[in-house]
């Protein structure tokens, strides 16, 4: 038994959700057996891996996927040598004539690169030769989440597909499958939690649907959902910035001090401040707060301590609001 | 051993505080559920009861075979250099720290070491559980590459293994690794828990009552910091002999310390002042106080002691020197920089505060 997630992976491209250019583009490449060089990317969750291992599959068939192709994520060592070494020796190996049956089984090989986003440049830059020399038995498929992350030499060579967070409906259509095989009704207002929370990612939709059915099995409710949402609720923030109002700096030394106790995560009071960026401020108040809010995901990003951080920021909130 | 071990709740039921978070740990081990279960992030603040809560997990789900522990520290050579593992095993689980050897080497320890426990085989002897646990703690510590290399081990092998991540800042888990995981806060206890947690242990440590008073004045010092607490009640405990209204919490030595250089700021801003105060920095961090902890604290302590009109600029100097500190390498210029800057902020309020009085004088 596995969770949802990998239980429901799609293994056939005719499977995979949305992403309806890739599907299209890369249901007629296994038809004419034609495959450019693939560059993927997109945020978590919206079927990256999964596209490329189907399409794997689709291609290959079981038995012959282990010599025609090879899959390299993060977990695996993926240096400079790595490239010169075993990626360029089982790119450039001829390809065996063996072919089964019922699969495409086209001319060349596969070598998937997930999760590319942490190869370094100079790795990237022996790839760029491997991927020259060897196109004509092998081709490459390169996974990332950001695409800038890719030198460009690479990018070029590659068709890009970009996944897009998955579409209300899609999502819609897809959870409602699984409950469905899974034996249970999904209620909307469920649905609508989750389709709001994951934000187009369908491995977070699936994972919170099945932790809230395991919690609260056919009672579910969509209220469940955002309690185990790992957000911080409007009620607190607002809360915080309530405070700042009375120009005291104990009580916001107190609700900061609240806040991180209670565990929330602290870049959500970034987002939540610039997205609420009204509360009847002057621009020069405005843009004194969104100064400092820049400065201080600055420091939470390279580790800083956030108990000063974020008291920094909000004493100059504070100290904004009352100019203002 | 020590109280917080001593009276450390081992089982789903006995734990208190937070129930909801407890209800869901039960579903979630219930035998009809757990062979389903996710991977999971504990996230929330030191000292508030992620691990106790987690080993009172999986001790619901295996039984109480998972405490008999084996602590070994293996070695282990990459291709760059060669470390120091500590593992932390039962039959059933595995627990590691792999940001504990440092920023480059932890995305080896996630490609060697950590793909190859969660590759190998599932806990055989007990039918019930077919997978095991690999335990994480300070993920938010792991670089970003060291993260990125469990993203694939997560997925690859769920049927043998499940993960659960700890950290107390789940800002700084990777994006992709939250995508894994079902994300469980757990907050620090209220200060009334505190004093109720202290008021238990201290009646079956001491056999006698625990004055309400003493249990409310180290909650406030400890900051819903339960462990904190704890200590503070043993160390006080053993101490006077007694805890009672009249005794005074006794503070970490380090803490009491950074107090003392507060009050030498304050005190006197020359160079002098400035020399004495290197040397006190330089010996917390010969006793591996880490220097982020002993700059927060003194700025902490600087803003008690301070008027409210100099606060902010305290806090903005603190924030900006701690932030240089994290990119630098040697913490002694940040933290001697940031003594210097609250001595010029202290003179220079002193001073205008000594004219404003003058004027009123006039
Ligand atoms: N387009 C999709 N169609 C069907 N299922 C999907 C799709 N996207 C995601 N899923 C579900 O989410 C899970 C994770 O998807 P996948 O591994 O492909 O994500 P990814 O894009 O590679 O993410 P990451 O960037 O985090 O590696 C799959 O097992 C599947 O259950
Ligand atoms: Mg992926």
């Amino acid at each position: 038994m596995v969770p949802w997630v990998e239980q429901h992976r799609p293994s056939s491209i005719a499977q995979v959700a949305h992403q309806r250019h890739v599907v299209a583009t890369l249901s007629s490449a296994v038809e004419s057996g034609n495959l450019p060089h693939l560059l993927f990317y997109g945020p978590p969750g919206t079927g990256k891996t999964s596209t490329i291992l189907a399409l794997a599959k689709d291609l290959y068939g079981p038995e012959l996927y282990k010599s025609r192709v090879l899959e390299l994520n993060a977990s695996d060592e993926r240096g400079i040598d790595v490239v010169r070494n075993k990626i360029k020796h089982f790119a450039s190996l001829a390809v065996s004539s063996s072919k089964s049956s019922s699969y495409p089984c086209p001319p060349f090989k596969l070598v998937i690169l997930d999760e590319a986003d942490c190869m370094t440049t100079d790795a990237q830059s022996a790839l760029r030769r491997t991927m020259e020399t060897c196109t004509r038995v092998t081709r490459f498929c390169i996974i990332c989440n950001y695409v800038s992350r890719i030198i460009s030499p690479i990018a070029s060579r590659c068709a890009k597909f970009r996944f897009q967070p998955v579409s209300t409906e899609v999502m819609l259509e897809r959870l409602n499958m699984i409950a469905d095989k899974e034996g249970f009704q999904l209620p909307s207002d469920v649905t609508d939690a989750l389709v709001n929370i994951s934000g187009g990612d369908l491995r977070r939709a699936i994972t919170m649907m099945q932790n809230t059915y395991i919690l609260h099995g056919n009672s579910m409710k969509g209220q469940d959902i955002i309690e185990n949402a790992a957000t911080i609720p409007d009620s607190v923030i607002l809360d915080l910035v309530n405070s700042c109002k009375y120009n005291s700096f104990e009580k916001i030394q107190s609700k900061v001090n609240d806040i991180i106790a209670d565990g929330y995560p602290a870049n959500q009071i970034h987002d939540w401040v610039m997205s609420k960026e009204a509360f009847g401020i002057s621009a020069k108040s405005k843009s004194i707060i969104c100064k400092a809010l820049g400065t201080t995901d600055m420091r939470l990003t390279d580790g800083s301590d956030v108990t000063l951080s974020l008291l920094h920021l909000v004493s100059v909130i504070m100290q904004a609001l009352q100019t203002s | 051993m020590l109280w917080v071990d001593k009276y450390r709740p081992v089982q789903l039921d006995k734990l208190t505080y937070n129930d909801g978070l407890t209800q869901q740990l039960k579903r979630i081990s219930a035998k009809e559920n757990v062979q389903n279960m996710c991977h999971l992030l504990f996230y929330g603040p030191p000292g508030a009861g992620k691990k106790t809560r987690i080993m009172a997990l999986l001790r619901e789900i295996y039984g109480p075979g998972v405490e008999k522990l084996k602590v070994e520290i293996k070695n282990f050579k990459f291709k760059s250099s060669s470390v120091d593992i500590t593992f932390i095993t039962s039959n059933y689980h595995v627990e590691i720290n792999p940001s504990d050897v440092g920023p480059y080497r932890d995305r080896d320890v996630a490609q060697e070491v950590i793909k190859e426990i969660a590759q190998s085989h599932a806990p055989s002897n007990s039918a019930a559980v077919q997978f095991k646990i690999v335990l994480l703690n300070e993920v938010d510590k792991m670089s970003r590459d060291g993260q990125a290399a469990l993203r694939r081990t997560m997925e690859k092998y769920t049927s043998a293994c499940r993960f659960v991540l700890v950290c107390n800042n789940a800002s700084k888990v990777i994006e992709p690794l939250r995508s894994r995981c079902i994300c469980l806060r757990v907050p620090a206890p209220r200060d009334k828990e505190v004093e109720e947690i202290l008021c238990n242990v201290y009646r079956k440590e001491v056999k006698k009552e625990l004055p309400v008073e003493a249990a409310t004045k180290i909650s406030n010092m400890s900051n819903r910091n339960l462990r904190k607490a704890l200590l503070m009640l043993e160390s006080t405990y053993v101490k006077f002999g007694v805890v009672d209204e009249s005794s005074q919490p006794q503070l970490a030595d380090w803490e009491v310390y950074v107090g003392m250089i507060a009050h030498n700021i304050l005190e006197d801003q020359s160079p002098k002042k400035l020399l004495e105060i290197r040397g006190q920095f330089y010996e917390l961090l010969a006793s591996c106080i880490p220097p982020e902890l002993i700059l927060q604290k003194l700025a902490l302590e600087l803003l008690r002691k301070l008027d409210d009109s100099v606060k902010v600029d305290i806090l903005q100097n603190a924030a900006f020197f701690e932030h240089r500190l994290q990119l630098g390498s040697k913490p002694i210029f940040h933290l001697e920089a940031f003594a210097a800057k609250a001595m010029v902020i202290y003179k220079k309020w002193s001073i205008e505060f000594m004219e404003m009085c003058d004027e009123m004088d006039d």
